[in-house]
């Protein structure tokens, strides 16, 4: 060993030379570990009995490493690492705040859910072309979108999340799948290329790519860039990304075709990656240009709320029906984001961890009751109720919850959102939040009477006896969480209150960044 | 393209340029090439091979599947990330050890691992993408 003679360099104007604590560690953990697992589930795609276990193994351990990134974020704050130790904003850098730990945290359980649920549901062909490989490479891509401080670090998640979404959408090659595919590919990618556009114009005006940095800078320079452009430019990417009003046609279009754990694992992950996204831009970068497009974004929030709710009560297949739920939910939180404040940006972050859970669940559910009853058509099923008391039980929690029912986890967040709206005198707005859960109630109380409490007068649907052990686990499993945080929402309240204000004043993010304002 | 000349050559070249591909790689640390342009060489010289000989012949010399390669890539790159933990610096510092070999300093470096991690990952990726274009045609 014979390294050569260290040169008088002063390092410390080009590296982080301060050794980072095993607990900062936790913030690129995450990622690190998917990317890790997914390539040992990847070599390993033969042995199909092995992957299950494995991956379910694999979930646990992000689960906790979530839980404890979000135990030392509520601990110590924002916590930063900066890749290869190059001084941000040269490094790229991860920086996690509560908003990031918290979405993580409920991105893995409803991972994990969708990995318990797949171990019966998914056969050996399916395991042989890699649901579980693809489903680790999507978690990467969904954990790193929601701990990395760097916004063109932010665009290659988002790719990484897209093109394993992509190989779970055309699992099984039917037809119909590849149709659903290429309108949800292609949509994407144009919401994907408006991301990268206006990554670089940002980056072209402001020289940097990191957050912080941004965060900063753009307080310093309001006046003489064009940050308006910016601001529109991002809210039209993700907003397409998140399925927001006039470009949330891929949605429905693509949402029913693939099996029902990854309609399932979108419907929790993927449109909440885009409300996190734009919430990050517009609340914490662009503050002022979010405000002043608020009253669009409020706009296409209403039209997205109704729309949704309209659209759900239209439709006999309840897949589709799960769609439409999907999009009016991403109203709600649009809603938030348009009133803005601790209570309006709280209440999006608070409901879109709840429409993780439940829309999730709600998938899931469709699936066991398909299965059942052998069809997803609302004017074939019927007699569930009769069959299985207590999964009609566990949907129903989900149907109150999803409309927004006390004492669910529904009903919180919609409070907060209508409160804020309230006291900013956007009484309208208020009242489309409630008048959307009405309608949701109507869309979800006729797949209830129809499919559960209806008699099954047609004997032909050939449906399965009892359901499967593990769609009920980690359904249960799920409406457990949505009831717990219906019966005590304190804690998540606490904490998404704090996450919105640590989001409008950023200083502890740009701190954790730059420590002592060494920019 | 089945001619003779071209059958009897296609191993050769494929040889020379796998050779070639892996000088490439390890050139890429000062000098123009690395990884990236490494792997898609080596991938040209299977497809060649492919060409030449068919799609089983390159199945079998490559032993492993190359999604399989691919996937040995990914996590070789996440390790070399990885290593930084126990040298307490932050993810994906690039480390260096300069062991001796018959009297040579071998410069040896994460950057290097990860490297080849990029490598694997395009040779099997652009392979198993090649390899399964080229059933198609038949």
């Amino acid at each position: 060993m014979a390294a050569p003679a260290a040169s008088a360099i002063d390092l410390s104007k080009a590296l982080v030379l301060a050794p980072p604590a095993l607990a900062d560690w936790l913030v690129i953990l995450p990622v690190a570990w998917c990317l890790a697992s997914g390539a040992i589930l990847l070599m390993l795609r033969k042995n199909v009995r092995l992957q299950p276990p494995l991956a379910v193994a694999a979930l646990v351990v992000l689960l906790v490493l979530d839980a404890l990134l979000l135990w030392r974020v509520i601990d110590g704050g924002p916590v930063t690492m900066v890749m290869g130790r190059w001084l941000p904003p040269f490094g790229i850098a991860f920086t996690v705040d509560l908003a990031g730990a918290l979405f993580a945290l409920f991105s893995a359980l409803v991972a994990l859910a969708g990995g318990i649920y797949a171990a019966e549901s998914i056969d050996a062909s399916g395991r042989r072309y890699g649901f579980y490989p693809f489903l680790m490479l999507l978690m990467a891509g969904v954990s790193g979108a929601f701990l990395t401080g760097d916004i063109f670090n932010l665009y290659v998640w988002f790719e990484v999340l897209l093109i394993s979404s992509f190989g779970l959408l055309v699992l099984g090659s039917e037809p119909r799948q590849i149709d659903g595919a290429v309108k949800y590919a292609f949509l994407n990618l144009i919401a994907t290329t408006l991301f990268l556009i206006a990554v670089g114009y940002l980056y072209g005006l402001f020289g940097t790519l990191n957050m912080a940095d941004i965060a900063a800078k753009a307080g310093e320079r309001r006046g003489d860039l064009p940050l308006m452009t910016l601001g529109v430019l991002f809210v039209l990417a993700f907003g397409m990304k998140a399925a927001a009003f006039p470009v949330n046609f891929w949605l429905p279009a693509s949402y029913h075709t693939p099996r029902i754990v990854v309609s399932a694992l979108f419907a929790g992950l993927l449109t909440k990656v885009g409300i996190y996204a734009l919430i990050r831009v517009m609340v914490m970068l662009f503050p002022v240009e979010g405000d002043e497009l608020s009253f669009v974004i409020a706009a296409a929030a209403a039209a997205t709320m109704i729309f949704g709710a309209l659209g759900a009560i239209g439709q006999s297949d309840t897949r589709r029906l799960l769609g439409y739920l999907v999009i009016s939910g991403i109203g709600v939180m649009l809603a938030g984001i348009a009133v803005g404040g601790p209570g309006g940006v709280g209440g999006a972050l608070f409901y879109a961890l709840h429409s993780m859970v439940v829309m999730t669940a709600l998938y899931m559910a469709t699936g066991v009751a398909g299965r059942l009853s052998g069809a997803f058509d609302l004017n074939r099923a019927g007699g569930l109720y009769g069959r299985t008391a207590f999964f009609s039980a566990l949907s129903l929690v989900l149907f109150l919850s999803v409309s927004g029912m006390p004492p669910f986890s529904g009903f919180w967040p919609k409070v907060m959102v209508a409160k804020a709206a309230i006291d900013i005198g956007a009484w309208w707005l208020a009242g489309t939040v409630l008048l959307t859960g009405f309608l949701t109630m109507i869309a979800v109380g006729r797949v209830w009477v129809l499919a559960y409490w209806r008699p099954a007068n047609i004997p032909a649907a050939p449906g399965e006896g009892a359901p499967r052990t593990s769609a009920m686990l980690s359904l249960s499993a799920l409406a457990l969480v949505t009831v717990l945080v219906g019966l005590f929402p304190d804690p998540l309240l606490q904490q998404v209150q704090q996450a919105a204000s640590g989001l409008a004043e950023p200083s502890a993010y740009v701190n954790s960044v730059f420590p002592q304002g060494a920019r | 393209m089945n001619t003779v000349i071209f059958r009897t050559l296609a191993p050769f070249l494929t040889a020379l340029m796998l050779l070639f591909s892996v000088f490439v790689l390890l050139r890429g640390h000062n000098e123009p090439g690395g990884g990236f342009i490494g792997g898609l060489i080596a991938a040209s010289a299977l497809a060649i091979y492919g060409i030449a000989r068919g799609i089983r012949p390159v199945r079998e010399a490559l032993w492993f599947h190359p999604m399989t390669i691919a996937a040995f890539g990914l996590l070789l790159a996440c390790i070399a990330g990885l290593v930084s933990i126990f040298a307490a610096v932050p993810f994906m510092t690039g480390l260096w050890i300069y062991p001796g070999l018959f009297g040579i300093v071998v410069p040896l470096s994460t950057v290097m691992l990860f490297d080849f991690g990029v490598y694997l990952v395009v040779v099997g990726a652009v392979t198993s993408i090649a390899l399964a274009l080229e059933r198609e045609d038949i």
